[in-house]
């Protein structure tokens, strides 16, 4: 039982992080069609830039806000400079200039910070807490709770706020919402701030546990990208559940099964749910009109 | 365009690119540029079978570095514990990447879109994490050496040898996918990109066709890969890996979509830059990044339709 209570809450803890990287996926998706795969990258200089602004003297708490102003900045920047001139290209050339981003976004890193692993000291100390016989690390109940904020806020911002419903109708219908005067590309382009805030705050929580380097973001991504289409690409709910489902099933075959297969696990039961639910758990089908 | 004109312009596009493999070594001032030569054909190979499926077909694979891996491990694992000959292993290889493709592609292209893309994601992952695992086959994660390829007692190792024999495979495999898209599959498969309704009223079997182009590009990546294997004598999972299929889908985006030619293109761009790139030491990667996406703001369709596209534009 205490294993088991374990295993649940390292599975709670990596999939609260899956579920905010893939709700950074969602926003974005929503305000424009496009799949960031610079998202992963948002959430390592969420990680490195707290470090080194650590590393420098500022305290912890500063360097966090510090960070997350940062890679605020690089994801309008990445709107403004990469994706909005090429508005009208394709979705694959603008996956395509995401994947550039992510590249460009790596190099810079290793060049600004370096290339070694490096890790944060948790606010509330390193001495685990015995809850039901698990150990549990302080730092993943901060996860938890960081990552349950964020995802209430979210969706108090979505469903209370007038700029919220900016981003629903710029989802629903990119011209009817120009129509009746919202600036959707402003639009799009707080979702790139919020999408890059969110992933930074999701690497700044992770990072005294699982440590972060230049290259962290890739699979991330990769693992919020695959949390997203689980729940249902465009489903702020399907991405939360996504991304927790995925890190439980991760932790559980982690544990019962074999540590080495716990990505091949995770990822045949993600293959098989698809194929039996093509929209994903939360998703539409799309009509397509011939 | 008449039967004929076509005949003609596939003909004469083969003969091009047959001269461009020909030609090029005169202009080589050593022997390290047989080398990327050789590693430009090798890949411009996998990315053609890739554009059958993404430029023609429609449909985007984010794991076909997992057929690679799987033509890059037969012609490994072939030799090593069978004593098997490289060539069969290789033909063992691109079978079993056929009969692979069969069976996952059946239930996965009904998928479309991203969902595609995020199962093929998974597919090439297992495949990475399958050869990572199973040392006691593959070398686990540090990677087995590749005995040299023997073709009737001829022993192929040099990168000039590589050359010719990379590059008339390329040209072959360039004709083959010229017919192929000029066949009524290939008429077919456009239809499917351009709507899979419309194409499905027409009376066109849309899952077989994409199954059909599926398993063709599977064979095409795993020949390739193969050669890669065969080429460099070493071989690590991370040439299945999710990054070798980044890069695989951004040589077939970077040449363009649906343009045969432009894979040749993407493939000596994704190839020859990081060659250039290193002396420029830590600011590669960084470097790297802003030209893929300097060409995609710029060059959106890809860089062989695009600068058509502009020649068709003086020429009116």
């Amino acid at each position: 039982m205490a294993e088991l209570l374990q295993f649940v809450f390292s599975g709670l803890t990596v999939g609260a992080i899956y579920a905010l990287v893939a709700l950074g996926f969602t926003l974005i998706y929503k305000a424009s069609d496009i799949i960031n795969f610079a998202q992963g990258e948002f959430v390592m200089l969420g990680g490195m830039t707290t470090v080194f602004v650590a590393l420098a003297g500022v305290p912890l708490p500063l360097a966090a806000l510090i960070a997350i102003a940062v890679t605020t900045a690089v994801g309008i920047a990445l709107h403004r400079f990469a994706i909005a001139p090429a508005r009208d290209a394709s979705p694959v050339a603008l996956i395509m200039i995401t994947i550039g981003a992510s590249i460009f976004l790596r190099g810079v890193a290793q060049i600004v910070f370096d290339k070694r692993f490096h890790s944060l000291p948790s606010l509330f100390g390193g001495d685990p807490i015995n809850i039901g016989g698990a150990a549990i690390l302080p730092q993943s109940l901060v996860v938890l709770a960081g990552a349950a904020i964020i995802v209430s806020l979210f969706w108090l911002f979505i469903d209370r706020t007038l700029l919220g419903k900016a981003v629903i109708a710029t989802a629903a219908n990119r011209l009817a919402a120009r129509l009746i005067g919202i600036d959707t590309r402003r639009i799009v382009d707080f979702s790139f701030a919020v999408s890059a805030a969110i992933g930074a705050i999701a690497g700044i929580l992770i990072t005294p546990i699982a440590l972060t380097s230049y290259d962290a973001g890739t699979l991330l991504a990769l693992k919020g990208f695959a949390a997203a289409m689980l729940g249902g690409i465009g489903s702020a709910p399907g991405a939360v559940v996504g991304g927790l489902i995925l890190g439980m099933i991760e932790a559980m075959s982690a544990g019962y099964i074999s540590s080495n297969y716990k990505d091949a696990v995770a990822f045949v039961i993600i293959l098989v749910v698809l194929v039996g639910m093509p929209q994903g758990l939360f998703g539409r089908a799309k009509i397509e009109r011939v | 365009m008449s039967v004929r004109a076509l005949l003609e312009t596939r003909l004469l596009s083969a003969i091009a690119v047959a001269a461009i493999v020909i030609v090029l070594p005169l202009f080589f001032p050593s022997g390290y540029y047989y080398r990327i030569g050789a590693l430009v054909f090798i890949f411009a190979l996998a990315v053609v079978g890739l554009n059958l499926l993404m430029g023609f077909a429609g449909q985007v694979s984010l794991g076909h570095a997992g057929f690679m891996g799987i033509g890059a491990y037969a012609a490994a694992i072939g030799p090593v514990h069978f004593g098997a000959p490289s060539w069969l292993s290789l033909l063992a290889g691109a079978a079993l990447s056929g009969v692979i493709a069969f069976a996952v592609g059946r239930p996965i292209l009904k998928l479309k879109g991203h969902y595609l893309a995020v199962a093929t994601l998974g597919f090439g992952l297992l495949v990475a994490i399958v050869l990572t695992n199973e040392a006691g086959w593959t070398g686990g994660p540090d990677g087995m050496a590749v005995p040299k390829l023997a073709l009737f007692g001829w022993r192929v190792s040099g990168s000039d040898e590589w050359y010719w024999i990379s590059g008339a495979t390329f040209v072959g495999g360039f004709v083959l996918a010229l017919n192929l898209m000029d066949s009524p599959t290939g008429r077919a498969l456009q239809a499917i990109h351009d709507s899979e309704i419309a194409a499905r009223v027409l009376g066109v079997d849309v899952a077989r066709k994409k199954l059909t182009v599926f398993i063709v590009s599977a064979m095409y990546a795993s020949v390739a890969g193969s050669y890669l294997a065969l080429f460099n004598g070493y071989i690590t999972p991370e040439g299945a890996g999710f990054l070798r299929s980044i890069e695989l889908v951004a040589m077939v985006v970077l040449g363009g979509m649906g343009s045969i030619v432009g894979s040749l293109v993407g493939a000596t761009v994704l190839v020859v830059l990081p060659q250039v790139l290193t002396v420029f030491h830590e600011y590669e990667q960084a470097l790297l990044g802003l030209i893929v996406m300097g060409f995609m703001i710029f060059l959106r369709r890809g860089i062989v339709p695009s600068v058509a596209a502009v020649i068709a534009g003086w020429r009116k």
